[in-house]
């Protein structure tokens, strides 16, 4: 029972643990950096709900062909695949911005660690 | 005048693009076209609110010709027209600020915070009008992303909190758009209204509940709600007043009004109160933050922090709005909105102008400031006193709608929490309004001109009665008649906007 159980839903057990990891880098690893990681693998596991969510056995690309006639069946939903595309786009914006915050900070701290930027914030102010 | 949804955002956008590009080859022309951008969308608002006010329909407009719900869908309804006019007034009047205000604080940033500011005013005015939930989560990160840049430009701190926020802000949006995917997978689609007239059929549904939770949770971590603000105070006390006056008035506004709309017009009438609690849980988490943020604000020296923490109690207010979940609570966090807006824009602008004349940002060197400041400092008494709620200032009439809500659904707790708050924040605004009045003569610590970090005697040529300047001065004036104004006529606006909006509350 519990191999069809996985064999079932593995993608979504993938998405679970995928997001779990994501939200675990950000909130407990104390380094920027893999906490911006763990937001780029949060970011990939949502990326990954929708492609699997539009997912189809047999389907081809959205572009009519004749020979296939016009049922949905045998096309991809083209619409969760832009929604994907666009959220890449602003998951890219997101990060690029985050680096060069992560940037800013190391040159004027030294540091990656949260914990000692916060020391170091504290004995300056 | 069918095309107004579509200007309100596509002309600080616009604006934004071009006062980038004519920025870099010239400064005041690059402001001029981003204040020019943004007076436009704030009269395409006032004219929306015309319109829909007059005609009583919403204004639809279905994006390059493609007809809902296939393709995006702006609406400019009486709640999207009410919170447009909201935040682009507030982006005209902080950019008619900025300019003095940048110049003094982060000098040679100047170029990149007026598209970022008029970005910012487009992309939260876009989440009040789009009328798909997708195109709610692109504007949103756009917003996000402007805010960023905005607020990591401050002091040495700055780009360290705005990480912080940064990394809440993407886990907020990853399960806003996490939850839009599991409604999408079992109703077909992400067109506000046809999803609306789909979802009734699948109430019961697991996914639909578990889509509904993610959104809003997600909307709630953007939202800066206790006990996830730990960014807030941090990041406002590090930014440049022009940009903390601009985004602690707003964002997180725009956020809750989201989750509003989600409540409205998505969902089922009830859904959120019956099928899942969530509206009595963000009550709840509400209340304590409103206690929790007034508490911290009385122990804060920086001006700047308390104002942070004023906000994370604040913006609770409009969460208790949205946990009453009954018309007049709904009324009462909704006319929160705009009346916090106006009082943080007030208080934020003030602090400028005080760091712009003087350099002082700690509560108890301002000692005596009200002998050197007096008609900045009468402002900021009209900030006080509508942020502890005496009418008729506009803090009074939302506490009181929000407590006659709290009365109808016999929450007497969050009644009693709506009065401590008020109290508490009457001993920390009050505390400081007896600092700047005090007779500083036998102390004379900031009546002394050269204190620190003030602006130069050949800078102050030509302020306003020797205080700031007058493109300083003339928002703040503005801002503390609004607050006066709104208070007065708060009746004309429940009647004309809020009362249509909240009408799917009273149908259910």
């Amino acid at each position: 029972m519990t191999i069809e159980f996985f064999a079932g839903r593995y993608p979504y057990i993938l998405i679970a643990v995928l997001l779990g990891i994501g939200l675990y880098g950000m909130t407990m690893k104390r380094n920027l950096l893999k906490k911006i990681i763990g937001m780029t693998i949060f970011l990939t596991a949502v990326y990954l709900f929708f492609i699997h969510g539009a997912f189809k056995y047999g389907a081809t690309i959205p572009v009519y062909t004749p020979e296939l006639g016009a049922e949905a069946i045998h096309y991809m939903n083209p619409l969760p695949h832009v929604i994907v595309l666009t959220a890449i786009v602003v998951g890219v914006g997101v990060t690029g911005v985050a680096l060069a915050l992560l940037l800013l900070t190391y040159k004027r701290y030294g540091s990656l660690d949260e914990e000692v930027i916060i020391q170091r914030m504290r004995e300056s102010a | 005048m069918s095309q107004l949804p579509a200007l309100i955002p596509t002309l600080p956008i616009l604006a934004a693009l071009l006062s980038l590009l004519v920025g870099l080859r010239s400064l005041r022309g690059g402001y001029l076209v981003a204040l020019a951008g943004t007076f436009a969308a704030f009269v395409a608002s006032v004219l929306g609110i015309w319109e829909v006010t007059t005609s009583g329909q919403p204004i639809r407009y279905a994006v390059s010709g493609w007809v809902p719900p296939i393709g995006i869908e702006f609406v400019l309804d009486h709640l999207a027209a009410y919170m447009a006019t909201l935040i682009t007034g507030i982006g005209v009047l902080v950019l008619m600020y900025a300019p003095r205000s940048i110049r003094h604080e982060s000098p040679g940033k100047a170029t990149f915070t007026y598209p970022s500011m008029a970005l910012l005013v487009a992309g939260l005015a876009g989440m009040s009008v789009t009328g798909d939930l997708f195109n709610l989560y692109v504007f949103l990160e756009i917003a996000a992303l402007a805010a960023y840049a905005l607020l990591a430009t401050g002091d040495r701190a700055g780009p360290f909190a705005t990480l912080r926020y940064l990394l809440i802000g993407a886990i907020g949006g990853g399960f806003y758009l996490l939850g839009v995917a599991f409604i999408y997978f079992s109703v077909g689609s992400i067109n506000m209204a046809d999803v609306a007239v789909r979802l009734p059929d699948l109430v019961e549904s697991p996914s639909i509940m578990s889509g509904a939770v993610l959104m809003v949770v997600g909307l709630a971590l953007k939202m800066g709600l206790f006990p996830m603000h730990f960014w807030m105070p941090d990041v406002y006390t590090n930014a440049p007043s022009s940009s903390a006056g601009l985004i602690a008035p707003i964002m997180t506004k725009v956020s809750a009004y989201a989750i509003v709309r989600l409540m409205l017009d998505v969902f089922p009438p009830g859904y959120f109160t019956e099928a899942i609690p969530i509206a009595a849980t963000i009550g709840w988490i509400s209340a304590a933050g409103i206690l929790f943020g007034s508490i911290l604000a009385i122990g804060q020296q920086d001006y700047r922090r308390m104002l942070a923490y004023s906000s994370v109690g604040q913006i609770a207010y409009v969460g208790l709005g949205i946990g009453l979940a009954n018309p007049i609570g709904l009324i009462g966090g909704l006319l929160h909105m705009v009346n916090h807006a106006l009082m943080k824009g007030l208080l934020f602008l003030i602090g400028g102008a005080i760091r712009w004349r003087t350099g002082l940002v700690r509560i108890p060197d301002m000692l005596g400031l009200g002998r050197k400041m007096p008609w900045t400092m009468y402002a900021f008494v009209i900030a006080v006193l509508a942020m502890v709620g005496i009418p008729p200032t506009a803090g009074f009439f939302s506490k009181v709608y929000l407590m006659i809500g709290a009365v109808q659904a016999d929450a007497w707790v969050w009644f009693a929490v709506i009065i401590i708050s008020s109290l508490l924040s009457g001993i920390y605004f009050f505390r400081m309004v007896e600092y700047v009045f005090k007779d500083a003569q036998e102390q004379n610590a900031a009546a002394d001109d050269s204190a620190t970090g003030g602006v130069t005697a050949r800078e102050l040529e030509g302020a306003v009665a020797g205080e700031v300047p007058a493109s300083m001065f003339i928002p703040i004036a503005i801002l503390s008649a609004a607050v006066i104004l709104v208070g007065v006529f708060n009746f004309f606006i429940v009647r004309a906007l809020l009362e249509p909006a909240v009408a799917p509350l009273v149908g259910g």
